[in-house]
């Protein structure tokens, strides 16, 4: 026994049981403990969708459990091509090449278009507005350099234990990263 | 194609002749990459040289929440756990219980969504055991264990007022009803097969079952599912009358702290010296969890004897047929048989453990609490006449224990 009975108190049956389920749990968690020791880290991870997995399936706008999703698009402006014809700002067969609602691909007019110097437009997205649908990312990766792609952005994200978007993710692409590096931007062009 | 072309088209409209080569050139690429779309994939428009002194704007990544605020969480929840055990054995205030639950309801509830939680852990931990490629954060290891390790020596402080679900529903009940004891003891076996359910999915790589049937959740981010929405309501609605109803008949960590709390060093004393045996905290107690004396003339020892041992004996058939079961019912539903079989075993040991609970022989002089079923909620204090006088609140009088 690992402590000697208290004089006051006769050990009786019920407390000598006790006491041994109190150590034989001891060693137990510390058994756990040691089991665990090693694949414990302090250093934190967080969600990110891998952007050469991603499918655009577009069930990142609902699977989220925050209403808003975490997840929206990001625009690496380094691999943009600045297109007039942006095939993921403009839905197929654009009336016009402009501004207005009816040539958009996105639902919620997230992507800013704003002219540059000819022939070329920048393409902001607006966070605010962004659901995380994915028309755009498809629009871009289909027939341009891939530049616009999802990110879950860590400013929204809960960092739920298990992701409610990976578990319907069809790509699999959503991965835990280092908290220190939590984006995978892309740097070079992917096209599909 | 039709789409690429009516492209050009529109390009060639408006845009002036200097730019007619590369007019040519991007659709000479075009043509070129839909032909040759995997090899020239990554090529398609060339990043621009800007003329006009445009810079690129940088790509927004909003950071994540600091790595040191997950320290602050187990500082938090360190303190949190001291807290409530200092209110429940040293000033013994039901005050103190409640508003230390309100401050968990806010942190750990409201201001963290419920996630990381003591509950959810256990399946981190199994699956950090089986996966050696899963790297268990060490707030999760710190939730999981600090409040077992508690449990183990103290009782439920966790679940008193540290725990956000359980302070959730604690603040909603108003008018608790008795839950019989017969509907109590079959109802209390779920928690231990979720448990189970819970530890299987996680370790297998199945998902994380405890955090997706979580029906507080939904409340702490004020979005769900309609399904959980629905569940969580139910649940709040039912326990605005029974008292904690996920925590006593749901709560996989609860199962486990209760297992634990059995070997518990310090228990939960309702009365600072004398019972007079009134039976008020008996009916003060929300959770069904205060035990009578036992009756003075019981059932022979012999015949307790061989019940006991006859249900000790029936124990590895129950678990070896409810194995059996497991594994079929695996099968069935596709999923691994060997997790029907842990699963089944499990439930098996559940039942017969239960059983063998309820014919186990106590003896009480006293009223005291069930320390597995006892929340440590403090509200048996401050009915209990001794401890009334103890604070005063009553004039002090000699009361005499009915001998």
């Amino acid at each position: 026994m690992m402590n000697p009975p208290n004089p006051q108190e006769p050990v009786n049956r019920r407390s000598f049981l006790g006491r041994a389920a109190r150590v034989a749990a001891m060693t137990g968690v510390g058994a756990l403990l040691g089991k665990l020791a090693g694949a414990s880290a302090a250093k934190g991870t967080v969600w990110q969708i891998d952007p050469s997995k991603c499918k655009r399936c577009g069930k990142c706008a609902t699977a989220c459990v925050l209403e808003q999703s975490a997840v929206k698009c990001v625009h690496a402006f380094a691999i943009c091509g600045y297109c007039d014809l942006c095939t993921g700002y403009f839905g197929p067969q654009p009336n016009e090449l402009n501004t207005a609602a009816e040539n958009q691909f996105c639902p919620t007019a997230a992507i800013q278009r704003t002219y540059v110097e000819d022939p070329y437009y920048q393409y902001h997205i607006d966070e605010k507005l962004c659901i995380g649908c994915a028309k755009c990312v498809d629009g871009c990766n289909r027939y341009g350099n891939g530049s616009l792609f999802l990110q879950v952005r860590h400013d929204r994200c809960v960092n739920c234990n298990e992701c409610s978007i990976a578990r319907v993710c069809e790509g699999q692409a959503f991965v835990r990263v280092p908290v220190d590096k939590p984006y995978l931007i892309k740097t070079t062009p992917t096209t599909s | 194609m039709l789409f690429i072309s009516h492209a050009k088209t529109q390009r060639r409209e408006g845009v002036s002749p200097f730019f007619a080569p590369l007019r040519l050139c991007v659709s000479i690429f075009l043509g070129f990459v839909l032909l040759n779309a995997t090899a020239f994939a990554e090529q398609r428009f060339p990043p621009p040289d800007f003329e006009s002194g445009y810079h690129l704007p940088p790509t927004a990544t909003p950071a994540p929440r600091a790595e040191y605020m997950q320290y602050v969480d187990g500082m938090v929840l360190l303190g949190a756990l001291a807290l409530a055990l200092w209110f429940v054995y040293r000033s013994r205030s039901r005050r103190g219980i409640t508003a230390l639950s309100i401050f968990s309801l806010a942190y750990f509830g409201f201001y963290r969504k419920g996630c990381v939680c003591a509950i959810g852990s256990v399946q981190n931990v199994a699956l950090a055991l089986c996966d050696s490629h899963y790297v268990l954060p060490l707030t999760v290891l710190v939730f999981f264990l600090a409040p077992l390790l508690v449990a183990l020596f103290a009782g439920r402080a966790f679940c008193a007022a540290v725990c956000p679900q359980g302070a959730l529903q604690d603040l909603v009940l108003i008018r608790p009803i008795k839950v019989p004891a017969w509907l109590e003891a079959a109802l209390g076996i779920i928690p231990h097969l979720f448990l189970g359910a819970g530890v299987i999915f996680a370790a297998t790589g199945n998902g994380f079952l405890i955090c997706r049937f979580d029906p507080m959740v939904p409340f702490f981010r004020f979005s769900g599912s309609l399904l959980m929405i629905t569940l969580g309501g139910a649940f709040l609605v039912v326990g605005m009358f029974v008292g904690r109803p996920y925590c006593r008949f749901l709560c996989p960590y609860g199962a486990l702290l209760r297992l634990v709390t059995v070997a518990a060093k310090w228990r939960v004393r309702v009365t600072p010296d004398t019972c007079t045996q009134c039976a008020l905290c008996q009916h003060s107690c929300p959770f069904g969890a205060m035990r009578e004396p036992t009756p003075q003339k019981s059932e022979p020892l012999p015949s307790a004897r061989r019940r006991l041992a006859g249900l000790l004996l029936l124990l590895p058939v129950l678990m070896g047929l409810c194995a059996w079961g497991g594994s079929k019912l695996a099968l069935a539903s596709h999923f691994a048989e060997l997790g029907g079989w842990v699963f089944g075993a499990w439930a098996g040991l559940v039942i017969g453990g239960k059983l063998t609970a309820l014919s186990v022989r106590h003896n009480r002089t006293d009223f005291e609490p069930d320390s597995s079923a006892c929340f440590a909620c403090a509200r048996c204090f401050e009915t209990c006449p001794s401890e009334r006088m103890r604070r005063g609140l009553i004039p002090l009088e000699p009361v005499h224990k009915e001998e």
